[in-house]
């Protein structure tokens, strides 16, 4: 045991972070059955039960925030789970390497700025009176379109910007697996007389599976994850009605509105929910692949 | 292996070099457009029409934001945090990655299920703001440091990186009768330029990059970072300015150059540092998956 003690030692101030920073919140949590007062603290609170959680769901509020939520991540997972899949496929088949390099950083370069930033940047372009896109619009003869300002295209803004951002990022890991390729496979495929698209088909595609499936595990998990930064920095009164999700909405009810037990209420559905959820997917996974995380 | 171009061939060309060119252009337009409207006259900023290029150029929006205090306060703070936090960062996780390391150490499993289950759940909002309040963190800058000396996620993948170095070189300085400090410091931290400059790089950016901690639990404007002043400079009327009537306009989108000018003072840094840093972010990636 003595040889381990300086481990132990290293380790110490670590544990006692973690159970203050990571494992102290969630003791908090009670107070999600609580009424919770500030100043008689979590002892001196009353216990209510499942009363805030009633109210959730009977409220007029949470379930469009939930509805909300879940399509977004819905859209999100359907458009932008394969988007960096097959920005890599493209990618693969460059054999220019300079244009391949240029076009590679470029394409990275939007995850490094801040949701501050992208935001600014997408209400810049998609502005009606300056932005680009409707520059264009206009060109066709069509009616500029106050993109982020309407209830009928803010979701697709959310899932638009979310892959301009993300797109080049997430392509890495999928260039990492191809990488890894054995190149003799193409070889034998192309002197069989195997097409670009079929080598694209039948060996690339394959081999990209235990990938794939992992992060799609990830992707599950994060279903009812919306992103805070993002949509917190997008969203605007004319179209809360489409864009307020959870993670807004826990923030104007706990922290704008000052209701902690019931906005801790609702953080702690959404979190039991995603933990599930990557359980579950990796279950899934597991059974159907036999690859997962765990 | 030279085979002759098929008609296939073409289709996937043209198809990936078009879907990259564009994916190019849209990526680039949106910074042409912001620096030629933070440097363009009032009345071309307002002017129907394409505006990659600057016609005419003058620093009206840059001499009004460089009179904002606010802006520098954010600046200061955010370098501050950004140096400070990312030294911390890295030390602490390097000492944990190594200590976790250790293949024989009793409990070793335990201990990293503990980590890893703060990945995937969490107290919230709330519970973690009043933690925050009980700690005495709220409205002090250390809130922006201390809650996240460490992401389990890259201290994983340090452990990860340990791991793979040859326990032999170990052995062989502890019977050359090193400690395990002089260890740590002597031999694993020079090994591990990679690794390091990854995660030093991945804790530096978010540092950079942060405006929730300033949001949630900073009222004093004097303690703000950069990318929540930003926040304040950009998205204070952003909506009302659409529906204002031509005359007020003038006004507003003098702002607007100002709007453009600070969004860019604030990416300038990352613009700068980027190409050189980037292919140590591509390796870390890499680090993390294949070994994860």
């Amino acid at each position: 045991m003595k040889e381990y003690s300086g481990y132990y030692l290293m380790l110490l101030p670590i544990i006692l972070w973690y159970i203050i920073f990571r494992y102290g919140p969630m003791y908090g949590i009670v107070i999600a059955f609580q009424d919770f007062y500030p100043l008689k603290g979590i002892s001196g609170s009353e216990w209510v039960g499942f009363k805030h959680f009633k109210t959730m769901f009977t409220g007029l509020y949470f379930l469009p925030v939930l509805r909300n939520t879940i399509l977004i991540s819905f859209y999100k997972l359907i458009f932008g789970f394969p988007a960096p899949i097959i920005l890599a496929l493209i990618f693969n088949e460059i054999r220019h390497k300079h244009f391949k390099k240029i076009s590679q950083t470029i394409s990275y370069l939007p995850h490094f700025l801040s949701w501050v930033i992208v935001s600014g940047l997408v209400i810049e372009m998609l502005s009606p009176s300056r932005g680009l896109v409707n520059y264009f619009i206009q060109l066709l003869g069509f009616d500029p379109i106050f993109f982020v300002a309407d209830p009928k295209y803010f979701r697709s803004v959310l899932v638009g910007s979310g892959i301009w951002q993300g797109i080049g990022w997430g392509s890495i890991i999928y260039l990492a697996a191809i990488s890894n390729i054995d190149p003799q496979l193409y070889e034998a495929a192309a002197i069989d007389g195997a097409t670009r698209i079929q080598r694209i088909r039948f060996i690339t595609l394959p081999s990209l599976a235990p990938v794939v499936t992992i992060m799609l595990i990830f992707a599950c998990g994060k279903l009812i994850d919306d992103n805070f930064s993002q949509v917190y920095n997008l969203l605007n009164l004319k179209v809360m009605s489409v864009g307020d999700v959870i993670s807004t909405y826990t923030y104007e009810q706990g922290l704008v509105q000052m209701q902690y037990s019931y906005s801790t209420a609702v953080g702690l559905f959404k979190n039991i929910v995603s933990f599930s959820m990557v359980f579950g997917a990796n279950a899934i996974a597991k059974r159907v692949s036999e690859y997962g995380i765990w | 292996m030279k085979v002759k171009k098929t008609i296939d061939d073409y289709i996937v060309d043209i198809f990936c070099y078009t879907f990259l060119i564009i994916l190019c252009i849209t990526i680039i337009i949106p910074f042409l457009q912001i620096i030629t409207i933070s440097l363009s006259p009032i009345k071309y900023v307002n002017s129907f029409g394409l505006k990659l290029f600057p016609k005419e150029i003058v620093f009206d929006g840059y001499i009004n934001i460089f009179k904002n205090n606010q802006l520098w306060i954010g600046y200061k703070n955010t370098i501050f945090v950004t140096v400070v936090g990312t030294f911390f960062n890295v030390l602490i996780t390097c000492i944990g990655a190594y200590a976790l390391s250790k293949k024989d150490l009793p409990g070793r499993n335990y201990l990293t299920a503990f980590i890893v289950f703060t990945m995937y759940f969490g107290g919230g909002t709330i519970p973690t703001y009043l933690m925050m309040r009980q700690l005495h963190l709220v409205d002090n800058m250390a809130v922006y440091i201390l809650p996240g000396i460490i992401s389990s996620y890259n201290m994983i993948i340090t452990r990860n990186f340990f791991m793979s170095l040859p326990n032999s070189l170990e052995e062989s300085a502890r019977v050359d009768g090193a400690g395990l400090l002089r260890i740590f410091f002597v031999i694993i931290l020079p090994l591990s330029k990679p690794i390091i400059a990854t995660i030093s790089l991945w804790y530096g950016v978010a540092h950079w990059n942060e405006w929730r901690a300033s949001l949630i639990y900073v009222p004093d404007s004097e303690k703000h970072l950069l990318q929540y002043v930003l926040r304040q400079i950009l998205f204070e009327g952003t909506l009302k300015e659409e529906s204002l009537v031509e005359d007020v306009r003038e006004v507003i989108v003098n702002t607007e150059t100002m709007k453009n000018a600070a969004l860019l003072i604030a990416t300038i840094p990352i613009l700068c540092v980027y190409p050189f840093v980037q292919k140590y972010f591509v390796k870390g990636v890499m680090v993390g998956s294949l070994k994860g």
